[in-house]
Order: structure tokens, then C-alpha cells, then sequence
């Protein structure tokens, strides 16, 4: 899915500006992540991408349509193709990890697929291949109050595999994992977005993360979009200057030193961010 | 800019306070409540006369057969009339129920359109419930006859009002993320309750339920003396035949029910956490 964002706010109800005005377009198979300081509007714009959330105005077109002007229908088909990863995974306590995952194609499937499954669970094979990839196949059938919170948060990101998206959207998908765990997880996302070749948007913590995965890197602050460049060319100055708010040291997850992938041959391009590495 | 010193809920914390015990006192003056009335002479020794005619229990075999199947029947009214009301109450409690509305996510700009065909579904929980189940069985008493049948229906209508505004305050109260969280990836109403509420609800949903089916039991009673059945017909009659023994044996089975209902209700508990 391709995303055009223009001029586009969002007044959040007890009335804080969450986005101004923001600038962004993303084409088809693009991988993009978003940083920037606590509050910057990073969680929003993944909600309004999502559709969980309707822009207060400026334009907003997913595959060159604005979603808020789509019949109930056409919207609810549309969500069935977004997947948004939550950084504190909505799953609640007493359900298994095989329905959990299993709930991620329900609007896919239809009204008596989906009840049926809760008799018995439509596609145990399914929902074991998509932890399996997330390292908690042997928990399929545990519920989810017996995981801690970093095994959650991957029974989160196996729901939205299992969805299989055209428009892979992640908050914070790895905040609570361990380095290791963090990176292992973002790489599956890569090569599931790499794979199918869909759009995948995910907001970051770690900024060494982003830049060692991700093509584009999106600095937002107080809404807005303050960077928007490849990583070899976000300078620490750059991120300095972008978490000044917060924070005098740079947000990340490792003890090295902020690493940029070895410049490619389009990545030393100027102009247009490059679509693959 | 000034920083804030103090709490600043303080003065409408205080306010409310002084709202709520302002309301308060008119209450009781109106209801005619005095402690004292209670302990004078006469009025003690009245209580006294009556309470002394519950002494021997009557515990003849006849009587206790009967007992017995009173109690049943009123288990039965109460299980019957409880379950249907469950079944008229969940759909009402998801119809009214705003985490489980599509629209409500973004919120749409047809958001107004659940809420106009939200209202008058509330509007009939409150007509269910506000109408006493007292005046409910002696409406179906005149329908169906005498016996538990009315009985069973009166609970249901009435308990429904009940159970629909609680279930659907406890759908709300939960955590309405994973929910919420169905709707966004195109699930439906029905898809989100089943996958996000239920899970989350259930354990509560089953308790409050069992504490109805316990109420149920007690106003079974109350509506045995219209002529609903069960052991509150039998109760009416024998406190209009001046039998204080054969009351007192029926108020120790019900004691026995109501042990029952808790027993059960603390077992439910423990099974679903």
C-alpha cells in the first residue's frame, strides 16, 4: 500500500495536538521507521495510518483513497488489510495464544468462521508457524497471562504475521524484548515485509535499530516531521538535536556505538530515499 | 506561568462532599427513620408476640414433603426466569455496549448514528428494570394463571433490565483494548465481543450473574405471595393461617438456598481466575 499524508492534524479529544501538520508519503513495499522523543506524535500517526484514529483535517489517502470517505463495508475490508503491532499488545489475560493469533484474520474470515474457531480454533498449524517464527511455538496453547511481558509483546507481533497485512504498521513493536530478542524480531518483520513486499511503518525506541534496519529513517517532534532520510545520512547532530527535549543522551538499545549500514550505491544518491538495500 | 500549588481537585472534592451529605439528611428526615421508635416498650413486646409464634418449627413428614417441593419450585423459577433473562440481556448489553461500536473507532462521522439507535435500547433496559417484578407477576399471574410459569417471566423481564445495564458497565469498565483492537483489523461487533470482552469480562459477568440467580431465589419469594408459585405461596399461606412454626421451617430452607447460591458463586469464582 502506498500512504500520502499532507497538511494533516490531529486534535486528540481532551484537545492536545497530537499531529501538525504532517508531511509524508510513503510508496508500495517501502520499509520506513519513525522516531523521536515521547509525545511526538509517533503512536498517533501509526493509529491514523491504521485508521484507529480520524485525521481533524488535512488529507489523508491509503493506495491513493481516504479511508474516512470509504462505505462501513469498504473500511471494515480495508482495516482486514492494516496490521498495527501495539506496544503494549491488546490481548486479554485469560485467552490462549492460539486464538490470540488466530484473531488476527478475523476480518479476513468471515461471521461464522470466526465464532466457529472459538469452538475449536480454525487453524492450529497456522498460528503455530507464525510463533514459531517468534520463538513461542511450544506456548500455543497457554494463555496469555502465564507469558511475561517481552514473550507478549511477541504473541503480539505473531497475531499481526499471522494477519497478513498489505500494510504492516509497528508501535514500539520490541520496547519491552532484550537486545537480542529486539533485533531478531524487527529483522522477522523485515523479512516478512521484504518477502510479500508490502509497506511496513514502525515507530522506535532505539534509534540504533532503526538505523541499522531500515532504509528511511522519519524524525518526528511535536507532531511534525523534523527528518526524513536515509540512515546513512542522519547525523548524530541530527538526533541530538531531535531528542534535545528529552533527553541529553541518544535513545538506544545497545552498548556500541551508533552503527550506519556501509553506504550503497543508491544510498549515496541524493534525492529520493532508496527502496531497498 | 505560575506553577500550581495545590491539588487542584481539592475544592470540588470538598464540594461534592458537602453535595452528597446536603442530599443525605432530607433523605432520612423524609423516610421517617428513627432509631429510637425501635427500642420502646410496646413496640418491642410486638416483635416479641410475633417472633415467639414461630416457636415449635413445624417439622411434620407432610409438611416437610411439601417443603421440599416448594424449595424446588422456587429453584426452579428462580434458574428458569434467571437463565432467560441472561439470554435477553447480552445481545441488549452488546447492542448498547459503546467499546464494541465500529463507528466509534476514530471516530467515524456516522458516530451519531449508533448512538441515536443506541439510546432507545437503554431507554427499554430502564423500562425492564424500573417496573417492579412484583407488579410484573401480578400482570402475568392474569396472563399465564397462577403458579411459577409468571413467576419465571417477571424475572426475566425485570432481571434482563438488571443484568443488561451491569453486563454492558462491565464490558465498559474492562480493558476495552483488545476489543477495540478486533474493530481495528475489520473485525465485526459480534468478532470483537467474543475474541476481546468476553475473555476479559467473563469471570465478573459470571459472578454478578450468580449473585441475580441468588436474588432471584429471594424475590421468588416476594412473588409467591401474588400467586407466583414456589415456597412463597406456601409461606402467604401459612402466615395467613397463623402458623408462625411452618413459616419459621420455610424460612430455614430458604436460609438453606441462599447458602446454596453463595456457595456455588465462591466455586464459579475460584474455577474462572
Amino acid at each position: 500500500m502506498n500512504l500520502t499524508l499532507e497538511a494533516l492534524h490531529l486534535v486528540l479529544p481532551g484537545g492536545h495536538r497530537a499531529l501538525a501538520g504532517m508531511l509524508l508519503d510513503v510508496s508500495r513495499g517501502e520499509r520506513i521507521a519513525v522516531i523521536g522523543p515521547s509525545g511526538a506524535g509517533k503512536t498517533s500517526l501509526l493509529r491514523v495510518l491504521g485508521t484507529a484514529l480520524r485525521p481533524s483535517s488535512g488529507k489523508l489517502a491509503i493506495s491513493g483513497v481516504d479511508p474516512w470517505s470509504l462505505p462501513a463495508g469498504a473500511l471494515r475490508h480495508l482495516r482486514s488489510r492494516i496490521g498495527l503491532i501495539h506496544q503494549a499488545p491488546p490481548l486479554p489475560p485469560r485467552q490462549r495464544l492460539v486464538t490470540a493469533v488466530l484473531a488476527g484474520r478475523l476480518g479476513a474470515w468471515g461471521f461464522v468462521k470466526g465464532l466457529a474457531s472459538l469452538a475449536y480454533p480454525a487453524d492450529i498449524d497456522g498460528a503455530r508457524a507464525a510463533l514459531a517464527r517468534l520463538d513461542l511455538a511450544d506456548r500455543l496453547f497457554d494463555r496469555c497471562d502465564r507469558l511475561s511481558g517481552g514473550q507478549l509483546q511477541r504473541v503480539g507481533v505473531a497475531r499481526v504475521l499471522y494477519q497478513k497485512p498489505d500494510l504492516l504498521l509497528a508501535d514500539e513493536p520490541v520496547s519491552s524484548l532484550d537486545p537480542q530478542l529486539a533485533d531478531q524480531t524487527v529483522g522477522e518483520l523485515h523479512r516478512e515485509a521484504r518477502a510479500r513486499g508490502v509497506t511496513l511503518v514502525a515507530s522506535l525506541h532505539a534509534v540504533d535499530l532503526a538505523l541499522k534496519w531500515f532504509p528511511r529513517v522519519v524524525g518526528l517532534r511535536d507532531g511534525a516531521v523534523a527528518f526524513d532520510r536515509p540512515p546513512v545520512r542522519v547525523t548524530d547532530a541530527m538526533l541530538r538535536d531531535l531528542y534535545a527535549t528529552e533527553t541529553p543522551v541518544i535513545p538506544v538499545q545497545g552498548v556500541e556505538p551508533l552503527q550506519r549500514p556501509e553506504p550503497g550505491p543508491r544510498a549515496t544518491r541524493r534525492g529520493a530515499p532508496p527502496l531497498c538495500r | 506561568m505560575t506553577a500550581v500549588q495545590r491539588d487542584p481537585v481539592l475544592v470540588a472534592r470538598v464540594m461534592l462532599t458537602v453535595a452528597g451529605l446536603a442530599l443525605l439528611w432530607p433523605a432520612i428526615e423524609l423516610a421517617e427513620f428513627d432509631p429510637r421508635q425501635l427500642f420502646a416498650a410496646g413496640n418491642l413486646q410486638t416483635m416479641g408476640r410475633f417472633l415467639s409464634t414461630f416457636f415449635p418449627m413445624a417439622l411434620g413428614a407432610d409438611f416437610l414433603g411439601l417443603v421440599l417441593r416448594s424449595t424446588l419450585e422456587t429453584l426452579a423459577l428462580a434458574t428458569a426466569g434467571t437463565a432467560l433473562a441472561i439470554v435477553l440481556a447480552l445481545p441488549l448489553a452488546m447492542a448498547v455496549s459503546e467499546s464494541l461500536s465500529i463507528s466509534r473507532v476514530g471516530p467515524a462521522r456516522r458516530v451519531w448514528v449508533g448512538r441515536l439507535l443506541r439510546a432507545p435500547l437503554r431507554a427499554l433496559l430502564i423500562f425492564m428494570r424500573s417496573i417492579p417484578e412484583i407488579v410484573w407477576a401480578l400482570l402475568f399471574v392474569r396472563a399465564v394463571g397462577l403458579g411459577p410459569a409468571a413467576g419465571v417471566l417477571a424475572i426475566a423481564i425485570n432481571y434482563a433490565g438488571m443484568l443488561g445495564k451491569v453486563y454492558f458497565e462491565i464490558f465498559e469498565a474492562g480493558d476495552t483494548r483488545p476489543a477495540r483492537a478486533v474493530l481495528e483489523t475489520g473485525g465485526g461487533r459480534v468478532h470483537a465481543f467474543f475474541y476481546g470482552v468476553l475473555p476479559v469480562a467473563l469471570p465478573e459477568l459470571v459472578s454478578y450473574s450468580v449473585y441475580r440467580w441468588e436474588c432471584a431465589i429471594r424475590a421468588s419469594v416476594v412473588m409467591g405471595f401474588v400467586g407466583a408459585g414456589g415456597l412463597g405461596q406456601q409461606m402467604e399461606l401459612s402466615m395467613r393461617m397463623l402458623e408462625g412454626g411452618e413459616v419459621s421451617t420455610m424460612l430455614v430452607a430458604f436460609f438453606a438456598l441462599v447458602m446454596l447460591a453463595d456457595a456455588l458463586s465462591a466455586l464459579l469464582r475460584k474455577a474462572l481466575t
